[in-house]
C-alpha cells in the first residue's frame, strides 16, 4: 500500500532552497528510441523485423539473426521481477539525495532482462510487474516495474512521483482561466487536487459565461495577467512567480482565415502575439523562478504546458495564420524544453485538433471538448508524458504526419481535414 | 576437404617475473606512471634489458586516449609484436593466452603482459559512467551504483535459487583477509571477523561493505618466454598448461548464474591432463563473493548449486585444505583497475615459485587462474582460467 501524500510542513524560509542535480542524462543515438516513445507514454522495444526477437538495451543489429531492420514496438510490459536490491549508496548525487533506493531486474515475457526502478508496492522477487516508461527528471526514459494491481493511492509512490508531474497539491498557473478549455483546465486541476490555481484574466470588462463562478471557487484566484503585455507579465510573476509550480499556458488567439481572404496583418499580428510572442513573455517572466524551485521541497516546481495546435505539424490553409502562429510557438517551445530540461523542470507540449468553442463553430465534428483538452493535459503530469495528441483527429494527424508529411500537405491543399 | 586445424597445445610456454607496483588508494600519477613502473620492475628483476621485451600486452582502463601504441612511445619499447586488451577481470587470462601463441610462433621471444591503473579521487565515478554504451543507456541511470547493483541482482537470485546465506559469502571474504594479512602489498592490514563482515553497512542490499572491492591505483606484470629462456636467465618460472576463454556465454540466462567457464572447463583439464583435486592453489576472479563461488562450481570443484555448501566444509586461507585467493585477491588488497585481472596471475607464479613468503602454500604443483571481467549491462561478458604447472 502507498501511502496518501500528505501536505508537507511549511518550508523553511531561512534555509537554502536545495538546488536540482539531475540523474545521468547521457543516452546513446539508438537508445534514444525508448525516449521518443515514453515521450508519448509508450514502452518501445526494438523488434527485429526479420526474425522477430525483441532485444534490450537497444543494439543497432538483431542480436540474433544481425539483421538492420529493427522496428519500434509497443510492449504491455508484462514481466517477471527476478531479483531486487535496494540501493544504500550511490556515486551520483541525485540519487544519493534521494536514497534508500529500489531497483530491480525484470525478464519480461517478450525476451530480454531489464533494470527497472521499483514501485514500493512490488513485493519480493519473484513477483508478476507490469513494466512502463517514464520520463526521468533529466526528461530520458526510464523503465518502471509497477505491481500488477496497484493500490488506490499508488500515484504517491515517491519513485513515481519524481517521474511525474502530478497537480495533486500543487500551485498551478492557468495564464487564461476565461476561455472555455482555461476554465476546464481550472476544474480539471481542482478535481485532480490542485492546492490553488491563479487563474490569469486579461481585458477585465470581458466576463464569458461560467467566469464569475469559476473565480468563487475556494481554491482560485484571479490574477490580471494579459500576454500581449509585457508589464502585467512581468507584474504578476513578480507576485505569485515564486510560489507556482506548474504553468499552463491556456492563452490563445484564433480567428480563421489564411492569406487571400484577409485585407491586412492585424489579425495575423495578433495571433502571433498572442501565441508565439506571449509564451515567450511568459517563458522570459516565469522560467528562471521555476527552474531555481525544481529541487525545492516534495512540491517542488515541476512543469510547464503550453497549449498547442496539431495545425503546428503542419498548415491548415482554412487556419493559416492562425497555423503558422502555432508552429512558431512549436519551435520556441522546443527552444524552452531544451533549457528546462537541464533545471529538471518537464515542458508538456499538447496539439488538439479543431476545438469545440465559438471560433470553430462552422466546422463539423469530431471536434474536441474543452473539458477533453482539460483532461489530457491532466493526465499528461500525473503520468509524465511529455507530448500529448488528444483526441481522434490529432491521432489522425499525427500518424499521416509521420507517415509522410508531405503526402499530408499535398491532402491539406486540396480541401481535406 | 574436413581438414580443419585442430587446436595446437599451449607446450613450450614459460611465465615468469611476477611484479606488483605498490597500491595505493589514490594516487596523483597517471596510469602511465604506472605503466612506466612496472617495466621497470621487470626489466630489474629479469636481468634483461628493455630492447629485449619484443612483446608487449597493455591492460589498464585509465590510459584513455593512449592504447597499448602509445605507451610504446611513453615508455620507449619498440616491440614487434603488441595488444591492447582492455578487459578488465578477464585481462590477466587473455594476455597470457595472447603472448603464448606469439612466443609459440615465434613472433615475440619475450612478452611483457602488463596491467595498470590510477585511481584519482574522483576517477571511479567516470569509469563508470562511461564504461559502456549498455551501461550508459540501461544501467547507469538505475541509481548509479556502478556494478554494486547489477551484483546484488545476481548475488540475490543466487541466494534465492541455491539456499546460499550470506554468512556463505562472509566465509570466502574472511578467508581471503587471513591470507592478506600475510601479503604485504595488501591495503587491508586488519583482521576480519564473519562477525564484522555481517554487520557491515549495506550498499546494495544484500551486497554489503566487505563484498565490494575498494578501487586502488597499482600495477601488475609478468614475463612470458620459452622455458629455455627462462632457464638461461636462470628465472624462477612456471609452465603454461592449459588455457580457456569464452565471451558472453550463458546469454539467455536472464539473471547470470552460471559463467561461460562452464563450457570449456572439461577442455582446459583435458589440456593439462590433470583434474579438479589435482589444482594445489586457486586464484578465483573475486569482485563480489558469489563470482568467486561461482567458479568453484563452473570450474568444477563442486556441483552448480554447492557452492555454499563447499564454502562451510572447506578452509579456504593458505593453510587450509583449499587454498584459494591466497594473496588476499581484490577483496583485501584493493581493485587496481585492470591489474585486478592480474592478481591472480602474479600470486600464482610466486605460490608455485616458492616467492609467497609466509603464506606460501606448500609442495604446489598445479595452480588455477580464473578470469572474469567487463560488465557491460547485466554481468560480465568475459570469461577464463588457465593452468599453470611449477617447472
Amino acid at each position: 500500500m502507498t501511502e496518501p501524500l500528505q501536505r508537507p510542513p511549511r518550508k523553511n524560509p531561512i534555509l537554502r532552497t536545495p538546488q536540482m542535480n539531475l540523474p545521468p542524462s547521457h543516452r546513446g543515438r539508438v537508445a534514444l528510441g525508448i525516449t521518443a516513445g515514453a515521450a508519448e507514454g509508450r514502452f518501445v522495444l526494438q523488434v527485429c523485423g526479420e526474425c522477430g526477437a525483441t532485444q534490450y538495451p537497444p543494439r543497432e543489429a538483431c542480436h540474433q539473426c544481425l539483421s538492420a531492420q529493427l522496428q519500434w514496438q509497443t510492449q504491455d510490459g508484462r514481466g517477471e521481477l527476478l531479483a531486487e536490491t535496494t540501493l544504500d549508496h550511490s556515486n551520483d548525487l541525485y540519487f544519493r539525495e534521494r536514497l534508500p533506493w529500489r531497483l530491480g531486474m525484470v525478464r519480461l515475457d517478450a525476451g530480454p532482462s531489464v533494470m527497472v526502478h521499483l514501485h514500493g508496492e512490488v513485493g519480493a522477487a519473484p513477483a508478476r510487474v507490469r513494466v512502463v516508461t517514464r520520463l526521468d527528471r533529466s526528461g530520458q526514459a526510464v523503465l518502471i516495474a509497477l505491481p500488477e494491481k496497484g493500490s488506490p493511492h499508488m500515484q504517491d509512490d515517491p519513485m513515481l512521483r519524481e517521474m511525474a508531474c502530478d497537480p495533486k497539491l500543487r500551485k498551478v498557473l492557468v495564464t487564461d482561466g476565461k476561455s472555455p478549455v482555461g476554465q476546464a483546465m481550472v476544474r480539471a486541476l481542482i478535481a485532480a487536487g490542485a492546492d490553488h490555481v491563479w487563474v490569469g484574466a486579461a481585458e477585465p470588462w470581458k466576463q464569458p459565461p461560467g467566469f464569475a463562478e469559476l473565480s468563487q471557487l475556494p481554491q482560485v484566484t484571479v490574477v490580471p495577467l494579459d500576454v500581449r503585455d509585457e508589464r502585467s507579465v512581468q507584474e504578476t510573476a513578480s507576485l505569485i512567480g515564486a510560489k507556482v509550480d506548474i504553468v499552463i499556458n491556456t492563452a490563445e488567439m484564433h480567428r480563421g482565415g489564411g492569406i487571400a481572404n484577409r485585407r491586412g496583418l492585424d489579425v495575423a499580428r495578433e495571433e502571433m502575439d498572442i501565441n508565439y510572442l506571449g509564451l515567450l513573455r511568459l517563458a522570459q517572466a516565469f522560467g528562471p523562478v521555476l527552474r531555481s524551485r525544481a529541487a525545492d521541497g516534495l512540491l517542488h516546481a515541476c512543469a510547464w504546458v503550453n497549449l498547442l495546435s496539431i495545425f503546428a505539424l503542419a498548415n491548415h490553409p482554412p487556419d493559416g495564420t492562425f497555423s503558422a502562429s502555432k508552429a512558431a510557438a512549436l519551435s520556441l517551445a522546443q527552444c524552452l524544453r531544451a533549457e528546462m530540461r537541464g533545471a529538471g523542470i518537464r515542458v508538456v507540449n499538447i496539439f488538439p485538433g479543431p476545438i469545440d468553442d465559438e471560433w470553430n463553430q462552422n466546422l463539423p465534428p469530431p471536434k474536441l471538448a474543452p473539458k477533453a483538452v482539460a483532461t489530457a493535459i491532466v493526465k499528461a503530469l500525473q503520468s509524465g508524458v511529455e507530448d500529448v495528441y488528444p483526441g481522434d483527429i490529432a491521432q489522425d494527424w499525427l500518424a499521416r504526419w509521420r507517415d509522410n508529411p508531405k503526402v499530408l500537405e499535398r491532402e491539406l491543399a486540396a480541401g481535406g481535414m | 576437404m574436413t581438414a580443419y586445424l585442430k587446436r595446437k597445445g599451449y607446450e613450450g610456454v614459460a611465465v615468469t617475473v611476477p611484479v606488483t607496483v605498490a597500491y595505493e588508494r589514490y594516487s596523483t600519477h597517471g596510469a602511465h606512471w604506472f605503466l612506466g613502473q612496472v617495466v621497470r620492475a621487470l626489466v630489474q628483476q629479469s636481468g634483461l634489458a628493455k630492447e629485449q621485451i619484443d612483446g608487449l600486452t597493455v591492460s589498464s582502463f585509465s590510459l584513455a586516449p593512449d592504447t597499448a601504441v602509445g605507451v610504446t612511445q611513453h615508455l620507449g619499447l619498440s616491440p614487434r609484436w603488441l595488444d591492447h586488451i582492455p578487459t578488465g577481470g578477464a585481462s590477466g587470462v587473455m594476455a597470457l593466452r595472447r603472448a603464448a601463441r606469439a612466443v609459440q610462433a615465434g613472433d615475440a621471444e619475450v612478452v611483457a603482459c602488463v596491467a595498470a591503473d590510477t585511481n584519482h579521487v574522483d576517477s571511479f565515478r567516470h569509469t563508470l559512467g562511461s564504461f559502456s554504451n549498455f551501461s550508459r543507456d540501461a544501467s547507469y541511470p538505475y541509481g548509479a551504483g556502478g556494478p554494486n547493483s547489477m551484483f546484488a541482482f545476481i548475488t540475490a537470485h543466487y541466494m534465492r535459487t541455491y539456499g546460499a546465506r550470506r554468512e556463505d559469502f562472509g566465509r570466502i571474504a574472511v578467508a581471503q583477509r587471513t591470507n592478506a594479512l600475510k601479503n604485504p602489498n595488501a591495503l587491508f592490514k586488519k583482521p576480519l571477523t564473519l562477525d564484522e563482515y555481517m554487520a557491515a553497512r549495506p550498499v546494495s542490499d544484500p551486497i554489503h561493505l566487505f563484498d565490494c572491492v575498494m578501487p586502488c591505483a597499482g600495477a601488475e606484470a609478468f614475463l612470458v618466454m620459452s622455458p629455455e629462456r627462462a632457464r638461461d636467465l636462470g628465472l624462477p618460472h612456471v609452465l603454461l598448461r592449459g588455457a580457456i576463454e569464452r565471451h558472453n556465454a550463458f546469454s539467455s540466462d536472464p539473471v547470470m548464474v552460471c559463467g561461460g567457464w562452464a563450457m570449456d572447463r572439461d577442455d582446459l583439464y583435458a589440456q593439462a591432463a590433470v583434474k579438479p583435486q589435482d589444482i594445489a592453489v586457486l586464484q578465483t576472479y573475486d569482485d563480489y563473493p558469489v563470482i568467486a563461488m561461482m567458479q568453484f562450481e563452473d570450474l568444477g570443484f563442486c556441483a552448480k548449486g554447492e557452492g555454499a555448501e563447499f564454502v562451510r566444509s572447506h578452509d579456504l586461507t593458505h593453510a587450509g585444505d583449499f587454498p584459494q585467493n591466497t594473496g588476499g585477491a581484490q577483496l583485501s588488497c584493493g581493485q587496481a583497475g585492470a591489474a585486478g585481472g592480474f592478481i591472480g596471475m602474479t600470486e600464482t607464479l610466486r605460490q608455485l615459485t616458492g616467492q609467497a613468503g609466509e603464506r606460501n602454500v606448500k609442495d604446489a604443483r598445479y595452480g588455477m587462474v580464473g578470469g572474469f571481467g567487463m560488465v557491460t549491462y547485466d554481468r560480465c561478458l568475459c570469461t577464463g582460467a588457465v593452468i599453470l604447472e611449477a617447472a
